[in-house]
């Protein structure tokens, strides 16, 4: 299972909030903070484990994470996932949304977050791995926004 | 109106959106906090308005508020007002909002079940994908319970995008509501085999998680994913299911052998890193399940160790680190294999990422040995003095202590080295374990007797140094060493050289900047010092000497009189006057040394840490018993301590023995006498076991080697350690000469006897003999202690409540919630008991179900001998013709009474159920199962007597058990049929969609061949259109969601929507396919006609008298009558008939009359009252429509005339 995705900048803004498991905004603020500052102190060339920040889970729990250009993309998991196969479902997230966003950038995410979730929201379910496939992902994006533009034009 | 309208859209115009909101955020750096308080105000202005696109962008907005921080549970009604809203974009504005901040604890949450069913049962798959995605993330107990039906039926949806989110929601609906596990666990199963590799992949991910933490009940799929393992090429699921078997091997040793094979295959063959790496780990935990008389798999262990090498030497920091991890879970069972690596493992301890050092220091554990440890430890000393972090240094500490007091200090050769790396360690500051290091200290000083003398030393030294550690470091961990000190030097003070010297040091005044409770702990030892200094005084006749001692405790003792910490003060105020009456007695020339150091005579064994809760509940004593009646005063009052106590009755039984015989009791009192006579408290004469345990032999003869001590000791703060490495190696060196010499004089011997092969002289472990010896291996416990290691279990875990057995077939009770009409919820009868007869009543009638129940236990006992042959039957070595009898798929149907009797199996043909297409199947299962019993000649269960298979599966009769019986019957009609494909089909209504009905169409696959590419196309009617996915013309065939193997048959479900229901249709379809065997594929056709009759549309719906009564009376209906003559079946089997085929239920029976009732899918009341003459029976009925009346008593006369 999934416990947490967390998405924030190189100075610890959040981007993409998204707990699979329910702490009030505080908490979340708090847990937000303090993986960032695990994360922050490991060089770029080191390895994307980390074990278990305080707050999230106990010794089950690990930090997967990857650093790409100025997000760090966070996922808190435990230890029914297979470590290298959340590195690699990150990698398949962030192409996911590059594919989306056409050249993905920080301002893309913090702009348009609800966009983020719902690109999220084909890829991991209630902190399940739903889809891995990105063709199948993007597909379903774009079915979903080509339906948005049909009531949008009704509304219009 | 209008006017309103458009200022709502010039409003919105003027209105922030989401992307203005983060602009003004980010331009309003300085004063964020007030910018964002005036947008929350302006958000909840634009919440108060009615158009829905207002609210939906506040919405949004608020959920990036959220993201911020922000509570905003405030809006949780607004949120379900945008969650309803019609539009896709608004409504998954909704979802989204709630996703984030619904919970358990959000009240209006209950407001939203009837919203989600509504989407669930969207005909536009994103709506329903929507609300799934949301549900996952918001579910509670009510949700799950109200929704678990629904949500089931989702599971067979006609698009894998539904299907995928359904099986996986399934999970969070089983934590939530347990009860919904068994009910929906076979649909679960059958979705292993979906043809979409999503919808598979998510029924691997689910039963993944539930077999994670109850593994056992899920041993029987395991033929099953073995099946897929071997099949798939997902690496996604691969890795799933592997891990899956990694859980299950350890309960089926059986199932890890075959595992092996397959494993190393993948190993050896995938180039994907992840998957090898998972392979890696479930090999490992098949070896460790079987390294207990298992023929060795040194093959395999070496396959893993060798690729784990590689991937540790890779340059990705990740592989390393995860060959590290998998590592040291070979460590536990084959450490030989790993130490081989050690190079390669003291290599990363120079890693310059923290985690793979972490991941090496959990490997030296095991890479230890006795020649060994002294490197490895120096190693690691100077990783402690170059480490700058403190908790890599902490870690490396406790890591050093694991090492080496593992297993009883087996590695450890030479205490002296031990204690002074201890005392090295002391030199650590801000560490937060000087409390191991304390302990440590304890422990090797009363355990290893030998080492008391070097122990109490280096203490004294520790102790003189003490104001450097209080002061440095005050308040902080490491001071705990110095409450380890004081105690040594105060218990083994006759080994001290200057106990004067100590004496003093441990009344400095700045010993009173201490955490109390190590204050304690000195003012106690500091008498028992005190005590052997006035003994050794007066045995060398220095009275004098003796006074001044005296003189320099009641000095100095005061000051801890007036410590703030009670425990201090007491002890000190207590020994202070002591020591003053001690004075006075001195002054009057009484030796008074004898006395003083009677109060510490004798010696303080090491008690297990267990020990207190290990003594058993004495003889008589029930705990559980009440010592006062409770007052029962009020019922419910007192029903709550009964729950209480209600897992306690349960435990009780296991700590109290069952029954006591005159032998027994005595045979006890006697073992308590014993277990007195042991207990430090009673203790006079007989020496503890412990010390009679020194006295074998076996500890006697080994070699204890004096230790030089003109080594200067008591300069704390100097790396000694080493020294005592030399010494060590010189004594090892000793050692090996002489024993060279011993053996070459046997050569010497043997040169002159036989000539043998002179092995080489290597060195083992075992040939070092320790310096000194652990003395006290085994802690006391108390006698008659229970072997019971069983650590309680948190009844609190959510996962405890999902271990339930699935094998067993499923009970009536069991069955999932059904969203009722509203109608029949509001027609409120006194009768709260009437029997519901919610399903084409074959629910069995309450005094036929006790005979039912007997029936079915005996099939329950079957059908579990049966699931555990079938196991053992795949799991056995002896070798199968096809090594995996997958369970055959089974056709799922749209309601949970048919996922039972998947389970069910042969019972249900029984029942008169839809399972005449299913009949050949159990019994071809039955037939190779007698088989498979044959070859492995294994005999049956002598339980039941050769024959009582068939007798038990012979049909229990569900509407008369007294009078003739039906024959089984089935609500599924053949469509069609040819040498390939037969094709069974059922049409069912559903309340939640009025113009709709599902067809479920079961294809059989009759032919050799494999049948895939199947297609439906229907041609629809003016009145009658099929559901078809978004974007596929009238013309497109639908395509069947499965590929059928020889021999297997699927179901498939179609919607259809229906404009006018009074009449009965008829639909022409044909379904194509492509049949493929070896000599290669043909295409196929199969034309069928789908008749949906008046009966179709109906539901059986319950209904109580009073309700029908009234509805009769209201004189709205229309009303028409049949009669139909020449029938000679009983009155029961008769509307037993009416029931099943035409959905009805009965009202109310009285003799041979009795009143019925429907109603449509389009909401029509449909009224009966059958009566039967001596051979004839009439029907009248009442109706809100009259053409769909006469229609339906038609069909009704169709079917009473074939009785």
């Amino acid at each position: 299972m999934i416990q947490a995705i967390l998405v924030f900048n190189n100075h610890g803004k959040p981007r993409l909030v998204r707990f699979y498991q329910r702490f009030p905004e505080e908490i979340q603020q708090q847990i937000v903070r303090e993986t960032f500052h695990l994360v922050l102190k490991r060089d770029d060339n080191i390895c994307n484990f980390l074990e278990g920040g305080s707050l999230i889970g106990g010794s089950d729990y690990k930090l997967i994470y990857r650093h790409y250009a100025t997000l760090y993309f966070v996922f808190c998991v435990d230890s029914s996932e297979s470590e290298l196969g959340i590195l690699d479902l990150i990698q398949v997230f962030v192409e996911t949304l590059d594919k989306c966003f056409e050249n993905v950038c920080e301002l893309d995410l913090i702009f348009h977050m609800d966009k983020v979730h719902y690109i999220l929201q084909e890829v991991v379910m209630g902190g399940m791995v739903l889809e891995t496939n990105m063709n199948e992902i993007v597909a379903q994006i774009e079915a979903q926004n080509r339906l948005e533009k049909s009531e949008g034009q009704v509304l219009g | 109106m209008a006017l309103k309208m458009v200022k709502g859209s010039i409003d919105r115009m003027f209105d922030k959106n989401l992307q203005d909101l983060v602009r003004g955020i980010r331009n309003h750096k300085e004063d964020e906090a007030k910018y964002i308080s005036q947008c929350i105000d302006e958000i909840k202005q634009e919440l108060k308005q009615d158009n829905i696109a207002v609210k939906a962008n506040a919405v949004c907005k608020l959920t990036y508020l959220q993201m911020l921080g922000y509570d905003i549970s405030w809006a949780a009604f607004n949120i379900i007002e945008v969650m309803s809203a019609s539009k896709f974009t608004f409504k998954r504005i909704g979802y989204l909002a709630a996703s984030q901040s619904f919970h358990e604890g959000t009240d209006v949450i209950m407001l939203t079940t009837n919203q989600i069913r509504k989407d669930l049962s969207s005909p536009s798959q994103y709506d329903t994908g929507v609300a799934l995605t949301g549900l996952s993330c918001f579910v509670t107990p009510d949700l799950a319970r109200d929704l678990a039906n629904d949500i089931m039926t989702l599971m067979s949806h006609t698009k894998p995008y539904i299907r995928k989110k359904a099986v996986l929601i399934m999970y969070k609906v089983f934590l939530k509501y347990p009860e919904s596990l068994r009910p929906a666990f076979p649909r679960l199963k059958e979705k292993l085999e979906d043809p979409d590799p999503g919808v598979q992949s998510a029924a691997v991910n689910v039963i993944c998680e539930l077999a994670r933490r109850n593994p056992k009940n899920y041993l029987s799929l395991a033929p099953l994913f073995f099946k897929l393992m071997t099949s798939s090429t997902n690496n996604w699921v691969l890795i799933k299911i592997i891990k899956l078997f990694g859980a299950l091997t350890p309960l089926e040793p059986r199932l890890g052998k075959k595992l092996i094979e397959p494993l190393t295959n993948l190993i050896h063959s995938t180039s994907a890193m992840s998957l090898l790496y998972e392979c890696v780990n479930t090999v490992i935990a098949v070896l460790i399940s079987l390294s207990s008389g298992m023929p060795n798999h040194s093959a395999s262990i070496q396959l893993c160790v060798q690729k784990l090498r590689i991937l540790i030497e890779d340059s990705d920091q990740n592989l390393k680190y995860l060959g590290l991890l998998a590592m040291s879970k070979i460590l536990k069972t084959h450490p030989k294999s790993v130490q081989s690596h050690k190079d390669l493992i003291l290599q990363c301890l120079d890693d310059k990422d923290e985690s793979i050092r972490l991941r090496a220091l959990d490997l030296l554990y095991g890479m230890v040995s006795k020649k060994n440890l002294m490197e490895i430890v120096k190693k690691l000393m100077t990783h402690v003095d170059k480490a700058e972090g403190t908790t890599y240094r902490d870690e490396l500490l406790t890591k050093i202590i694991d090492i080496c007091s593992q297993s009883n200090y087996q590695y450890i050769t030479n205490f002296e080295w031990y204690i002074s790396i201890l005392v090295e360690l002391t030199r650590l500051e801000g560490t937060r374990h000087g409390h191991l290091i304390a302990a440590q200290m304890l422990d090797v000083a009363i355990r290893v007797k030998a080492i008391r003398k070097f122990a109490v030393s280096q203490m004294s030294a520790l102790l003189d140094s003490a104001h450097l550690l209080a002061s440095s470091t005050q308040r902080n961990g490491i001071c705990e060493v110095l409450y380890a000190a004081a105690w040594i030097c105060g218990e083994f003070s006759e080994h001290l050289q200057e106990p004067h010297h100590t004496l003093e040091a441990m009344l400095r005044p700045r010993v009173t900047t201490l955490p109390g409770h190590i204050q304690a702990v000195y003012v106690q030892n500091v008498v028992k010092l005190y005590a052997s200094i006035l003994q050794q005084k007066e045995q060398a006749g220095e009275a004098e000497g003796a006074q001044a001692v005296t003189q320099l405790m009641v000095d100095r003792l005061p000051q801890f009189v007036q410590s703030a910490d009670l425990e201090v003060q007491e002890r000190a105020s207590c020994i202070l006057q002591l020591v003053k009456h001690i004075q006075k007695l001195q002054a009057k020339d009484v030796p008074v040394a004898e006395e003083v150091s009677a109060l510490f005579a004798g010696e303080l064994n090491p008690v297990a840490p267990k020990a207190q809760k290990k003594v058993p509940v004495p003889e008589g004593l029930d705990l559980d018993a009440w010592i006062n009646e409770p007052l029962s005063d009020s019922e419910s009052e007192d029903e709550r301590p009964r729950a209480v106590f209600h897992e306690e009755e349960q435990r009780r039984p296991k700590h109290r023995p069952s029954e006591a015989d005159e032998e027994e009791l005595a045979r006890r009192r006697e073992a308590r006498k014993q277990e007195q006579a042991n207990n430090p408290f009673y203790i006079k004469s007989s020496p503890s076991p412990q010390k009679r345990y020194q006295d074998t032999p076996g500890v006697e003869h080994i070699p204890v080697v004096q230790i030089d001590l003109s080594v200067p000791l008591k300069v704390p703060g100097l790396p000694m350690s080493d020294q005592y490495v030399k010494l060590e190696e010189e004594r090892r060196h000793r050692q090996k000469l002489e024993k060279d010499k011993r053996r070459k004089k046997r050569k010497e011997k043997e040169k002159k006897g036989k000539r043998r092969h002179s092995s080489l002289p290597t060195e083992s472990d075992e040939d070092i003999a320790p310096a000194q010896q652990v003395d006290i291996v085994t802690e006391e416990m108390p006698e008659n202690a229970l072997p019971s290691d069983e650590d309680d279990k948190d009844p609190n875990d959510p996962y405890r409540a999902l271990d339930i057995d699935l094998d067993k077939p499923l009970a009536d009770s069991e069955k999932l919630p059904i969203q009722k009409h509203r109608n029949t919820e509001t027609s409120k009868s006194p009768e709260k008991d009437v029997p519901m007869v919610e399903k084409k009543s074959k629910k069995p009638k309450k005094k036929e179900k006790k005979h039912k129940q007997k029936e079915r236990d005996k099939e329950k006992k079957k059908e579990k001998e049966k699931k555990a042959e079938d196991l053992d039957f795949w799991l056995s070595t002896t070798p199968p013709p096809a090594p995996a009898p997958t369970p055959a798929p089974v056709p799922s149907t749209d309601e949970c009474e048919d996922a039972k009797t998947e389970v069910q199996g042969e019972e249900d043909d029984a029942e008169g159920q839809d399972q005449d297409k299913k009949s050949p199947k159990p019994k071809k299962k039955q037939h190779r199962k007698e088989k498979e019993e044959r070859t492995k000649g294994k005999k049956k269960s002598k339980k039941q007597p050769p024959g009582s298979e068939e007798a038990a599966g012979e049909p229990v009769q569900n509407g008369a058990p007294e009078e003739e019986q039906l024959p089984p019957e089935s609500s599924y009609s053949l469509l069609a049929e040819n040498s390939y494909v037969k094709m069974t089909c059922d049409i069912r209504g559903s309340l939640q969609e009025d113009s709709q009905v599902t067809v479920a169409i079961v294809l059989e696959n009759r032919s050799s061949s494999i049948l895939k590419g199947m297609e439906l196309s229907v041609l629809d009617s003016l009145n009658a259109r099929m559901a078809r996915p978004q974007g596929s013309s009238v013309h497109d065939g639908v395509p069947v969601p499965f590929q059928l193997p020889p021999g297997v048959s699927n179901e498939a479900q179609y919607v259809f929507t229906i404009q006018s229901i009074v009449m009965a249709q008829k639909l022409k379809g044909t379904l194509s396919f492509i049949a493929k065997n070896d000599e290669g594929a043909t295409h196929e056709k199969l034309d069928f006609r789908l008749h949906f009759s008046c009966s179709s549309y109906l539901i059986t719906t319950p209904c109580y008298s009073d309700a029908f009564a009234k509805l009769l009376e209201s004189g709205d209906l229309s009303m028409s009558s049949i009669k139909v003559d020449g029938i000679r079946m009983s009155f029961q089997n008769l509307l037993a008939k009416i029931c099943f085929h035409h959905h009805f239920s009965v009202v109310e029976r009285v003799d041979s009359c009795a009143s019925m009732y429907s109603r449509s899918i389009q909401g029509h009341h449909v009224c009966l009252l059958v009566k039967k003459g001596e051979n004839s029976v009439s029907v009248d009925g009442k109706c809100s429509d009259s053409t769909l009346l006469s229609n339906l008593l038609e069909e009704m006369k169709a079917t009473l005339a074939k009785c």
